[in-house]
This record gives structure tokens, C-alpha cells and sequence, in this order.
């Protein structure tokens, strides 16, 4: 076995290079390639100005920049989130959405009247709302690290009382939104470059490992390749 | 007023296996066949094809594949004096939509039961006394055979290209596979699929602590195989996306690539996709369907008359229809009376991770949904339960159907779950981390059943169906039993660490947590009519041109997935009514 791209099937390999024409040609036409993939180029049109800094504040803390890997911000999970929040899952298209709503034990899940999309934004307003009232007028993002660190941990574990919404479940979703956005493919508006599938060794959708199934001694060899076909 | 269609021989609500089994069947027989399913028609091309599929945020987390609970859900809760609550996001359990239904993202477990799982109540009598089973655990026999069903559990692998070893063959024993099965009148149509490293794992744990490991027997194709139909399968390429996805490479079997291409081509079967059956229509006796009312694409209200009636959706919804409609009295716990909900029960599924260091290539990337290793040393009649101390037996295995990151990443013990801690956590897993599971027999309770719920209505304007569900004592020994036994295994590969969810004692059912799809009973086959809805034909006692393929018709649930089983009862209904209803049309059975 090589540890190069003729690892994979030749009909596989076609394929791919197939599929990282459309790419490479759509970037030579329009030169957006580059800020596509520059998460601070992007602006949100589901996010208040407002609530886009808060996003991008706790997205830093859940997933930080470090020498691991990427940060959240630094992968454009903000814009995965502001871009899946308008998809009809946020709103509620596969949640059973009828009342009556009535409280149950944590075992039968989320119980309320709001859709994801909601969760978010009214959980985002009350965040700020408290921050700014226990902490001398500052907004979640104009806290120090520490200070923001403290106020998602008490949001973890439920100890954090917000108005309106559970700060336990808003925190449950906004993890599980920036982790989604961290390791979903690139097309969604996260993990840019691949870098979070890079971080932790995923090949992203190759989706062909019949060769390399019984590989016991050596790492698997091969970059990740995205749904449009390019190579991380 | 209701558009009403001509009426045809047979109606089939439902698309995925037990009705494309049924509609082969019946065309087969010379019948006229309307097959309604309330999903979108889909195949593999486009519907599966690469690289689309290969997407773990619209696969797992926007569920394309799976049933929307916006339109039809249930509700539950864990006791008689409790108040339901919808089911309102996608968890323990995930029933399929579509034509192909949950057999389109289904992982590919074939099993078949045990000789003994037949005959559960009786056999623990027999070697325990009667006092052995308590009062309120209404386990019971099928009313029908392992050696009756020999053939159809043969038939159905076949038609599935089963990746297997067999154990024992014509009564003598074969090595490799599972000393403990009913024999098999051949080997698998096709041999067991490659080992990854924690398959292989599993038997050097497996067999240093003396246990019997064999391939599961996986309807993944390991090589090329063309079915009994002339349907082609290609070799499972262990891509990742199986449990939760349509395949790729038609490499899984799926009513889709293993029934279809046939019935497609038959003038006799007529499919209408996107047609939401509402209810069986009854005469004034409440004893004949006259057929099925739905609503089509464009919301109409259709009537579909048909001389047979083959309720062949998913468990729940055979359940559902069934009380919606009146077929059968619906049960009381209270009174113990009625029969079309009873014997509601699942499947006791638990896992142990075992993490390594950066030298242990596992690859959990590297997916086959079906294909794995497990023994039945702690199964069937080889547990000594009174020993034990829990009705019930169950099996341990190792699986790896696939794990991308945005399906979740277990972390070893201690790992926080954000922040930098959390992303050195996840690196350090993700390639080099396996699991086995434990999974565990269910048995049924006076107490567990479905009904309709007094409160929540689906989108059609229909009470939803109300889970009563709870782990009891029993389940919770099991469960601590056999998890204690898989994390004797997990010692024994020295990992850097391991994580167990043995339940706990109380412990409650946490409908949010992906547990299993194998939700059994419910309108269960059974010898006597006041204690089942289905005779030993999946035949209603009470409206006999309606039979209820499914896991609903499971007395209680044993070790082993479900789809086995139910693709060998459902030929078998289909052979009593092609050899003895289609003759006299009534009720086969009469006590």
C-alpha cells in the first residue's frame, strides 16, 4: 500500500478529481474562493450586530484557539450557525412543534414552544441581558475570557438563571450548533479548510476504505476531501 | 366526500421491508397489489448517491432520511399515573419514512432468534418453575416455531446476500460460527465481512475469556451476489455512512435494491408514494375491512377498497393504525382486558468505550453497519438466569457502523465537554477509540403497552399514539450484568482507559438518547385471542383480512435485532396466505 493518493480506488480517484474541477474553475471565474474561506469576511443576515458579537465571543470560548486547532471563530462557526438558522431544521421542520407545552423530567427532552432558531435568539438577548446587569453594563462579548468562561460554566450546569429560557438548554444547543459547526463540511459555512477535520485526522466524505479496513501498523495516510470534491 | 378508487385485491400501507416482502408475494400469487407509503418514493440513484450522502449534518442532524415528528410522533412516559409528552426531537429510537422505510437506514444485523427465544415462558417454567417469572411480566411463546420458520429466515438471507459463518448446518456443528444457533438448513449466501481493529479486538478479548465469538451476521455484501430475484448487490467499500443513511453502493440491503427493482416492473403492483393512510376502514360487523382511507399528494382524502388489507408500517404505526381503526379491542392495563397495545417492549442496549494511545489505528471513521463480532455465551438458554438473577439473556459485540465527528465523538472519562481540554480530548480519541455494546433482551410488562394519548394529535388531526415505558428491576440486573461482563473484556486489551453506561438502580428510560430502533410489540402474535391481537399468521383475530407484519407482532423482545425475525414471519404470513387464505378467505386459526 502507498501512502498516497493511489490508496484509493481508481474509480473513486476519478471521481474526486472530477468533482475538484467545479471548484478550482467557479474560483478562477470569480476570484470569491478566498473570501469565502475568510471567516471575517462574512456578514450575518439571521444575527443581529449585536448578537453576531456574542456568537463569536462564546463560539471562542466552547472551541478556543490553542496550538491543537482551530478556533471556532477562526473555522467560521459563526457563519455555520447564522446561515443554519435559517434552514427549515431551525425552525422546527423535524421537531414535533404542537402544544400543549408543559414541563417533564429532563428524560423526555426538550419540552418548549420555541424552535432551535429561537432558542438561540431569545437565549442569546437574555444572556446579554444579565451580563449586562450583574456586570456594570457589559455585554457578554466585552467581558474578559475568565469572566465568559465563568458564565458558561454556571450555564452548563444550570446554575445560571436567565429570563425567558432555560440557560441550561440555550447553553445545550449552542454547544451542540458550534460543535456542529466545527466538523460539518466546509459547504455549510464551518470548518474551514477542513482544518477541524484536519485537527483530529478525519478523511471528511471519501467515504472508501475497502483498502484500508485491516491497516493495523501505520496511521491512515490521506487528507480529507470535502463534498466539493476539494483536498484538505 | 371521498374520492374512492377501484378496488383492488390487496392494499399495502407501508414500504419498507414487510411490504415489499408482502407485495412480492402476493403479485407472485397473481394479485392485484396498491401499495401506499406515506414518504417520498426514492432509490439509490439519485436518492443515496455519492457524494451527496456523504453528509453528516443533513444525514444525522437534519435526519433526511428518517420520519419528520412534525407530522406523526408519539408520546410517552414512564408510568400508568404519569401524563405523556411528545416525543418532540429525534432520539432513542428513529423510524424511517419513504419508500424502503427504516430498511433503507437500517445498519445490517441479521440474526435470527434462537430455538429457545420461541419458547421463552414456557422454558423458564420448565427449568425454573413457575414461580421463576414475576407476576407482572406478561412474557410469552410465539405461536409458531423456529423450525417452521427455518426456511423463511433462509429465504430472507438469501434475498439479502447475508454475510455470515454458519455454526451449525443440518444439525452438525461448524466451526466459526455460532455453537448455540438453531441449525441452518445451508451456510450464508455470501462470507463474513473483513475485520477492522475492534472486531478483531473483540475476539482476542472474546476468546481469552472463553467465550464463542462469530461474525455478525451482516446483510452488507463482503463480495458480489446476486439474489434469488436477480437483484445485484457489490461489496460493502466500508464507507461510514450506514446506520442513518441509504447506501451508496448498493452494497446494503434494502427493499429498494433487493425487492424493488422487480416489483417495479410488474403490472400487477401499482406504488403511490406520498399517501398518508389515515385508517382501515371496517364494515357495520367491525369484522371486514373494506380497505383503507388516505390522503394523497395534494392533500385529498382517497379511499383505496380492497378485499386484504396488510398493515406493513413501521411497529409503532401498525399499532397505531390498528387502534385508530378498531381492529382488535383496544387493551386496559387496569382491567387487563383488550389486546391491540399490549406487550409493548424494546431493547436494552449499552456501550463500553475503550480508548488507546496515538499507536492504535481503530479508524471508527472506517464504517460497515452490520458487520462486526459478538457471542451468545450470555444468550438464550446458555444463561443461567436464575444464576444471573434476571429473566433474559443478550449479546455482546463490536460494532463500528461509521462515526464521523458531527455524529459525536466520545471522550475518555474526565474529559470536559468545551474548551481546549475538550479538543485535546476528541483529537486524542477519534482515530484511536472502539466500543463494544451489550445488547439486551426486553421483556414485557403488565404495565408496558401503547394506547392513543388523550391529549396530542399528529398532523391529520389524530390522537398520537402514548408509549408506556420504563427499565424495571429486571432490565437494570441485566444490564449491570452483562456491562460488568463486557468491561472484563475491555480489560483484558489493557486500554489507556474505559468508559460503561451500566443503568443504574431506578434508573429511568431517557427517550432523548439514541438507544435503539428495535421498539417491539404492541399487536403481538399469540395462540390465545383474548391475550394477543395476532393469531400465528400475523393474522388480526378480530378482522381477519388484516395482517400486521412487523417487530409489533414480538411477544417480548430477545438479544438480537429485530429485521431478521421480521422478514422471516412476514414470508411466513405471506406463505399462509398464498396457500391457505387466498383458498378460503377467513380465519386460519380457530380456538
Amino acid at each position: 500500500m502507498n501512502d498516497d493518493e493511489s490508496a484509493t480506488s481508481p474509480s473513486r480517484r476519478e471521481l474526486i478529481k472530477k468533482l475538484s474541477l467545479i471548484p478550482l474553475s467557479a474560483a478562477a471565474v470569480a476570484g470569491c474562493a478566498q473570501q469565502a474561506d475568510n471567516p471575517a469576511a462574512y456578514t450575518p443576515t439571521f444575527f443581529s450586530a449585536a448578537e453576531w458579537a456574542f456568537l463569536n465571543s462564546a463560539c471562542d470560548r466552547l472551541i478556543p484557539p490553542d496550538a491543537i486547532g482551530p478556533s471556532a471563530a477562526q473555522a467560521g462557526v459563526p457563519e455555520f450557525i447564522d446561515r443554519h438558522m435559517q434552514t427549515p431544521y431551525a425552525a422546527g421542520d423535524i421537531w414535533y412543534m404542537q402544544g400543549p407545552f408543559v414541563e417533564a423530567a429532563p428524560q423526555f427532552g426538550y419540552q418548549g414552544r420555541l424552535p432551535l432558531r429561537d432558542i438561540l435568539r431569545v437565549g442569546i438577548k437574555a444572556f446579554d441581558a444579565h451580563c449586562q446587569r450583574t456586570l456594570s453594563g457589559k455585554t457578554f462579548a466585552q467581558l474578559d475570557h475568565a469572566q465568559q468562561e465563568t458564565l458558561l460554566k454556571a450555564a452548563e450546569a444550570g446554575a445560571l438563571k436567565l429570563e425567558q429560557i432555560s440557560a441550561k438548554e440555550f447553553f445545550g444547543q449552542l454547544l451542540a450548533e458550534t460543535r456542529m459547526g466545527y466538523f460539518s463540511d466546509p459547504k455549510h459555512g464551518g470548518n474551514k479548510h477542513m482544518a477541524a477535520w484536519k485537527m483530529i485526522g478525519y478523511p471528511g466524505a471519501r467515504a472508501d476504505y475497502a483498502d484500508w479496513v485491516e491497516v493495523r501498523d501505520r496511521p491512515y495516510p490521506l487528507p480529507p476531501v470535502d463534498l466539493s470534491g476539494k483536498r484538505g | 366526500m371521498a374520492l374512492v378508487k377501484p378496488k383492488t385485491d390487496a392494499v399495502i400501507v407501508g414500504m419498507g421491508w414487510t411490504g415489499a416482502i408482502m407485495a412480492k408475494e402476493l403479485t407472485d400469487a397473481g394479485l392485484r397489489v396498491v401499495a401506499l407509503e406515506r414518504g417520498p418514493d426514492r432509490d439509490t440513484q439519485p436518492d443515496f448517491s455519492y457524494p451527496r450522502v456523504a453528509d453528516e449534518l443533513e444525514g444525522s442532524v437534519h435526519r433526511k432520511f428518517l420520519q419528520s415528528l412534525s407530522k406523526e410522533t408519539v408520546t410517552a412516559r414512564h408510568g400508568l399515573r404519569d401524563s405523556a409528552v411528545p416525543y418532540r426531537q429525534i432520539g432513542s429510537f428513529k423510524p424511517g419514512t419513504g419508500v424502503g422505510g427504516a430498511g433503507t437506514h437500517w445498519s445490517g444485523c441479521h440474526f435470527r432468534a434462537l430455538p429457545e427465544d420461541f419458547t421463552l415462558r414456557s422454558s423458564l417454567q420448565q427449568r425454573y418453575g413457575k414461580k421463576f417469572i414475576p407476576e407482572l411480566m406478561t412474557i410469552a411463546d410465539f405461536p409458531v416455531g423456529y423450525e417452521e420458520l427455518e426456511p423463511h429466515f433462509d429465504h430472507f438471507e438469501y434475498v439479502c446476500g447475508t454475510s455470515g459463518k454458519a455454526g451449525v448446518i443440518q444439525g452438525a456443528k461448524v466451526s466459526g460460527g455460532n455453537p448455540f444457533e438453531g441449525s441452518r438448513s445451508r451456510e450464508f449466501p455470501l462470507g463474513p465481512t473483513r475485520n477492522y481493529l475492534g472486531a478483531e479486538m473483540f475476539y482476542k478479548a472474546a476468546r481469552e475469556m472463553g467465550y464463542s465469538p462469530y461474525p455478525i451476521p451482516a446483510s452488507n455484501a463482503s463480495a458480489p451476489y446476486v439474489n434469488p430475484y436477480g437483484c445485484q448487490m457489490g461489496p460493502c467499500n466500508f464507507c461510514g455512512f450506514c446506520s442513518d443513511y441509504g447506501c451508496i453502493n448498493y452494497s446494503k440491503a434494502t427493499p429498494n435494491i433487493s425487492i424493488l427493482p422487480i416489483l417495479r416492473l410488474r403490472k400487477e403492483f401499482e406504488l403511490r408514494a406520498d399517501s398518508q393512510v389515515l385508517r382501515v376502514n371496517l364494515d357495520a360487523a367491525r369484522t371486514r375491512a373494506t380497505g383503507v382511507s388516505y390522503l394523497d399528494a395534494q392533500g385529498r382524502e382517497i379511499e383505496q377498497p380492497a378485499d386484504l388489507v396488510l398493515l406493513c408500517a413501521f411497529s409503532l404505526y401498525n399499532v397505531h393504525l390498528m387502534l385508530l381503526s378498531g381492529v382488535g379491542p383496544a387493551y386496559d392495563p387496569v382491567a387487563d382486558t383488550g389486546t391491540v397495545g399490549r406487550n409493548y417492549s424494546y431493547q436494552n442496549l449499552n456501550r463500553v468505550n475503550l480508548f488507546f494511545d496515538e499507536s492504535v489505528q481503530a479508524n471508527g471513521f472506517i464504517g460497515i453497519g452490520g458487520g462486526g463480532a459478538v457471542f451468545d455465551d450470555l444468550n438464550g438458554k446458555q444463561l443461567d438466569n436464575a444464576k444471573a438473577g434476571f429473566v433474559g439473556g443478550g449479546v455482546i459485540w463490536a460494532r463500528q457502523p461509521g462515526a464521523g465527528p458531527v455524529r459525536g465523538i466520545t471522550t475518555a472519562p474526565g474529559v470536559p465537554a468545551w474548551g481546549s481540554a475538550w479538543k485535546q480530548g476528541v483529537k486524542d480519541a477519534f482515530r484511536h477509540s472502539f466500543y463494544f455494546e451489550v445488547q439486551g433482551a426486553c421483556m414485557s410488562y403488565r404495565d408496558h403497552y401503547l394506547d392513543l394519548d388523550p391529549t396530542y394529535r399528529d398532523a391529520f388531526g389524530r390522537p398520537l399514539l402514548r408509549m408506556t415505558f420504563d427499565w424495571n428491576d429486571n432490565e437494570i440486573r441485566a444490564s449491570q450484568f452483562l456491562v460488568g461482563k463486557a468491561l472484563e473484556m475491555a480489560k483484558v486489551l489493557n486500554p489507556k482507559a474505559v468508559s460503561g453506561d451500566a443503568k443504574k438502580a431506578g434508573e429511568h428510560y431517557n427517550i432523548t438518547r439514541y438507544q435503539s430502533t428495535h421498539t417491539c410489540g404492541g399487536a403481538i402474535m399469540g395462540a390465545n385471542p383474548k391475550t394477543s391481537a395476532l393469531n400465528r399468521y400475523l393474522q388480526s383475530w378480530d378482522v381477519p383480512n388484516v395482517f400486521a407484519p412487523g417487530a409489533n407482532a414480538f411477544p417480548q423482545n430477545n438479544g438480537y435485532n429485530p429485521t431478521g425475525m421480521v422478514g422471516a414471519l412476514t414470508y411466513w404470513a405471506a406463505k399462509a396466505i398464498r396457500e391457505q387464505y387466498l383458498k378460503s378467505p377467513g380465519a386460519l386459526v380457530h380456538v
